[in-house]
């Protein structure tokens, strides 16, 4: 719990990530009015994981935080993904 | 470490339910595309900026008190929950509308839907409920953070409720970053 309490984050970082997720969010929101076809799901969901992982990273301080707790972060998110994956693989090829 | 611990239970709490969501939306893809046209994009737009722009307020407040700025900590922490409170403000309204028209789960306009559609607005009053549940806690934390700051509980030696507060409130908004496309955005 210490040992990440040295690092000060400057008030423009916070700045300059909020801008970048107002753009991304603008992003999300213009592509639904293209018909992308599957693709548009796709799109939604890499774009939200670019927000997540900016959120995650920057406000959440993990990039000066111990590295063990990335690598938490990252298992749980492919933990999810894959059960995701393979319960709709298991759907679909039904 | 305990609090990211208590935020992955969080994410897999949600990610139970987004895998509900992706296999209903794998099944009845159609409804769902027909059932997200009555969302409300503009609402959903709005309440997302706002999260977003809460989020960067609270995570601005560790660092003023950090430099031991305790009051304009204090300022951020409030304009946090104030952007919370519009939150809710928006999705009242939001929810109002569905409840008058009567779409909410147990009533006959839900009954006469496709079985698609009756998912997908279960999914979506349960999901965006529980969330702004997420909101009303978080909103709470970060009061008795707000008053700790006032009463100089926390300072710049001791500030580990704040952060914890503010991982919290990170968590809400990371889930709504999911959320909004999903549920609003599927058109």
């Amino acid at each position: 719990m210490k040992a990440e309490t040295n690092h000060i984050t400057p008030y423009s970082v916070y700045a300059k990530v909020l801008i970048v997720l107002l753009c991304f969010t603008m992003l999300t929101v213009t592509a639904t009015h293209y018909h992308l076809g599957a693709f548009t799901v796709a799109l939604a969901l890499i774009i939200a994981c670019v927000k997540a992982g900016a959120v995650l990273t920057f406000f959440m301080h993990l990039k000066f935080d111990e590295i063990i707790l990335r690598i938490f972060v990252i298992m749980v998110f492919t933990l999810l993904a894959v059960v995701i994956v393979i319960t709709l693989l298991d759907y679909i090829n039904r | 470490m305990g609090m990211w611990i208590f935020i992955f239970t969080e994410l897999l709490l949600f990610g139970g339910l987004f895998l509900v969501y992706a296999v209903f939306r794998s099944q009845y893809s159609e409804e769902f595309h027909i059932s997200a046209h009555q969302l409300n994009g503009f609402i959903g737009t709005l309440n997302t900026v706002i999260l977003l722009v809460s989020s960067m307020t609270i995570a601005m407040s560790i660092t003023a008190i950090q430099k031991g700025n305790r009051s304009l900590a204090f300022k951020l922490i409030l304009i946090t929950l104030l952007c919370a409170f519009v939150f809710l403000v928006n999705k009242y309204f939001e929810w109002g509308h569905k409840i008058r028209i009567n779409l909410y789960p147990g009533t006959d306009l839900m009954f006469s839907l496709k079985h698609g559609e009756i998912l997908f607005f279960s999914l979506y009053f349960f999901m965006t409920g529980l969330h702004a549940l997420h909101i009303i806690v978080g909103m709470i934390i970060l009061s008795v953070v707000a008053v700790k700051v006032k009463t100089k509980k926390i300072d710049t030696g001791r500030y580990v409720l704040l952060e914890n507060g503010a991982l919290y409130w990170h968590l809400v908004d990371l889930i709504w970053i999911f959320l909004f496309p999903l549920l609003y955005l599927i058109t």
